[in-house]
């Protein structure tokens, strides 16, 4: 580079600030259209939407009177609303079980078929990925079936033992029935992030701790655990973030069990209904921005306590 | 749950809405996405949801013999699925067909947001004697007519034979009856006797009307104030009475229109269905009746609370609508009065058990009212049990916010079922919660 600049000396100062100084606009210019289609569909599709619904959440709209500007009192009458305060505690009581569940199943699986090497594991691994690459709702319809007390296996398999099938749809089951649809379908994704985090260890770290006397369970303990958290910390943000907007699987699971899953069930579910059941927006969005203040809340409180492990944020 | 969802998601649904309803105009007033195939093509169209199972036929009927407009008709989901799509429609002010198939129970619901046109003064007169006046007064707020009756659902008792013949019992006329029969039943090991479902809040509103509840009283002259008594005795012993039965472990708490609950009807889980007119011909099609159970059911009329006071109540019934969002209301207007009442369509509905026809052409027919119905095992049901019921209906006043009614009912039901309540517990509930909602939404709460 010296050489060639060298070369071309005779420029004046002057010039060369002036082409630099079209080279930068120009470079302005190209990072812009590089970045336009990706901000147009940004501001259209995500900041534009949430902005007016935003705006729409500061109005309440009545059957008799109409709509009047309220301010923030959607926001006052979510947090003292049962409904949504009852939807928003099963949501986290639900993320505390889930995803220890989902994160210990993933785990699990994905330190076995790294230790293990044959020709079943590139198998089993498509074979866990699998429920994830099955449609929510189609997993939902399916695992409604596999429920049900008259067609599905459970009254087969609890009467071999003579004892009466539970059901998973009832309001007592219905934690445990969802946990498993829940974990069923994630486990598997989480599985293979995991899994491809392993497969990034350099194998010289595991012959050293041999060499040191390690067994396995050391080394998947000591260095495999300490040295993808990372990337465990990275899902459980994930499902954090997922679970607490729980829709899909409850949704379709109430055209089986209305009486079980109520539209207030999940706070996205009640903003559902709210928005497009009994047409009230206003309120509807106000939920949405409210659920979102808990999530932020919830996701600030867990990066918090693990400030120490992260890197990638 | 999908992780690639933000806290956006709803909040995009939302104001995608808004800018789907620029599309979805297209999809209720444009003519070029029909179900049916429009062959008068220089007539004028109008755009109409509905789900009847025959309503391919009874558009095609409609289209050949009228020479002033034209039906485009498609489906846009049953009940639920339909009125959040026209409630959405209403809300973006664009969107909603100009024909809507509505459930009379929702009438207010929409009237009160103007969704609706007042048909009376197009063509009313010519076809007012063509129905009874409960129908009427079911379509109508006030001296307004928001709708034309289509179909009707009088309650009455479908109950299996083989159980009832195996037990020993008789049809029972009252619900003192009803209880004893479930009772001897379950002290001989049979099935259960019926199915309380959370998810069927209309018929307990119904059940509650027999036993003479009136949930609402509303004066659209005033329509600001509004009646809510949703807990009056009678709404707390009908709810306390079929608590009691869930709790004796009498009837089930199955939510009814699932799978499960039709293969539980198709097994004789249930010796007694509860349900309306139509429900026949909703059970053939889901395939009830066809297997090792054809010839099983029969009908009986509504058990009573006083046998010497008969009170006959309704289960849905539906009507064609004209929205306020039809620019050519006078042809809707046409078009609903025409729809459904032809011979050729209502035949085609009352002989398959898709409509209980409200059309007095039909329900005075001696064909119909005669009919051997093939499901019943021949039985004679509509001399004997639905066409009386009907006769003796007088209609309700229905709230003008049916769907949070129904939702907080549903919620109501559930825990009543869980045992965690009881009836009269629900009942009080029920009343606190519609009545704050009524509140919020700016009525006075009489």
């Amino acid at each position: 580079m010296t050489s060639l600049t060298e070369k071309r000396a005779p420029r004046t100062q002057d010039e060369k600030r002036k082409t630099r100084g079209k080279t930068r606009r120009r470079e302005h210019l190209t990072g812009w259209l590089f970045v336009g289609p990706f901000g147009v569909v940004f501001l259209a599709f995500l900041i534009a939407p949430l902005a007016y619904a935003l705006y729409l959440s500061l109005f309440q709209k009545k059957l008799i009177g109409g709509t009047s500007f309220v301010l923030f009192d959607n926001y006052v009458k979510a947090f003292t609303d049962p409904s949504f305060l009852s939807g928003a505690w099963f949501v986290i009581r639900f993320a505390l079980v889930a995803i220890p569940v989902q994160i210990a199943v993933a785990l699990a699986m994905a330190l076995i078929l790294d230790a293990v090497t044959s020709l079943f594991t590139r198998f089993s691994r498509l074979m866990i990925f699998l429920p994830y690459a099955i449609p929510t709702v189609i997993g939902a319809v399916m695992w409604g079936f596999l429920y049900s007390r008259s067609f599905g296996p459970l009254t087969d398999v609890f009467g071999f033992f003579g004892a009466t099938a539970p059901d998973f749809l009832s309001s007592n089951l219905i934690f445990y029935g969802l946990l498993n649809i829940v974990t069923w379908q994630w486990a598997g994704y989480y599985m293979i992030i995991l899994y491809a985090a392993l497969q990034g260890i350099d194998p010289t770290l595991y012959e050293a701790a041999r060499m040191d006397g390690a067994g396995r369970w050391q080394v998947a303990r000591r260095i495999k655990i300490p040295l993808i958290a990372p990337a465990l910390i990275l899902i459980l943000v994930f499902s954090l973030i997922g679970t607490l907007q729980f829709f899909n699987e409850p949704q379709i699971l109430r055209y089986l069990a209305a009486g079980t899953i109520g539209s207030d069930f999940t706070p996205n579910m009640y903003a559902y209904q709210q928005a497009f059941g009994l047409a009230n927006f206003n309120y509807g969005s106000a939920i949405s921005f409210a659920l979102g203040g808990v999530v932020f809340v919830c996701v600030y409180a867990f990066l918090f306590f693990t400030r120490k492990r992260r890197s990638f944020l | 749950m999908k992780t690639t969802r933000t806290l956006a998601t709803v909040a995009m649904l939302v104001a995608a809405s808004g800018l789907a309803a620029c599309s979805s105009d297209e999809g209720g007033s444009d003519a070029s996405n029909c179900t049916n195939t429009i062959t008068k093509q220089d007539l004028p169209v109008v755009t109409m949801w509905a789900w009847y199972p025959n309503m391919q036929l009874v558009v095609d009927n409609f289209n050949k013999a009228n020479d002033e407009v034209q039906v485009c008709w498609t489906n846009v989901g049953q009940g639920g699925d339909q009125y959040d799509k026209f409630q959405t429609a209403i809300s973006a002010g664009t969107g909603a067909p100009d024909v809507i198939m509505v459930e009379m129970d929702r009438i207010p619901t929409f009237q009160i947001q103007n969704a609706l046109v007042d048909i009376s003064g197009y063509g009313l007169d010519a076809v007012r004697a063509n129905y009874g006046d409960g129908a009427w007064k079911d379509v109508s707020v006030g001296d307004a007519v928001y709708g034309v009756p289509v179909d009707g659902g009088p309650l009455a008792m479908i109950y299996r034979k083989d159980i009832f013949d195996k037990y020993e019992i008789t049809p029972p006329k009252t619900w003192a009856e009803y209880e004893q029969a479930a009772q001897k039943v379950k002290d001989a090991g049979g099935p259960l006797f019926g199915d309380l479902g959370a998810n069927v809040p209309a018929l307990m509103m119904a059940l509650q009307i027999q036993k003479g509840a009136a949930p609402f009283t509303y004066d659209p002259a005033q329509p600001e104030s509004i009646g809510v008594r949703l807990n009056d005795q009678a709404s707390k012993d009908v709810l306390e009475y079929w608590g009691g039965l869930v709790r004796k472990g009498l009837v089930g708490t199955q939510d009814q229109f699932t799978p499960e609950y039709i293969s539980g009807v198709i097994n004789g889980n249930y010796a007694t269905y509860i349900s309306a007119a139509w429900a026949p011909g909703y059970l053939t099609g889901a395939g009830v009746g066809q297997g090792d159970d054809t010839g099983t059911f029969a009908v009986a009329p509504l058990p009573q609370w006083d046998p010497n006071n008969p009170v006959q109540v309704n289960w849905g019934g539906s009507a064609f609508s004209v929205t306020s969002q039809s620019k050519q209301p006078e042809l809707a207007a046409k078009a609903a009065y025409g729809l459904y009442a032809d011979e050729e369509s209502l035949t085609d509905g009352w002989t398959n058990q898709i409509i209980f026809p409200l059309n007095l052409t039909a329900l005075n027919n001696p064909e119909f009212v005669d009919l051997k119905v093939a499901f019943f095992d021949g039985q004679q049901a509509n001399k004997e049990v639905y066409v009386p019921a009907a006769n003796a209906y007088q209609g309700v006043v229905y709230s003008p916010f049916g769907q949070y009614y129904f939702d907080a009912m549903t919620k109501q039901i559930s825990e009543m079922s869980a045992g965690s309540i009881t009836g009269s517990q629900a009942a009080d509930r029920l009343q606190e919660d519609v009545t704050k909602h009524a509140t919020e939404q700016g009525f006075t709460v009489q």
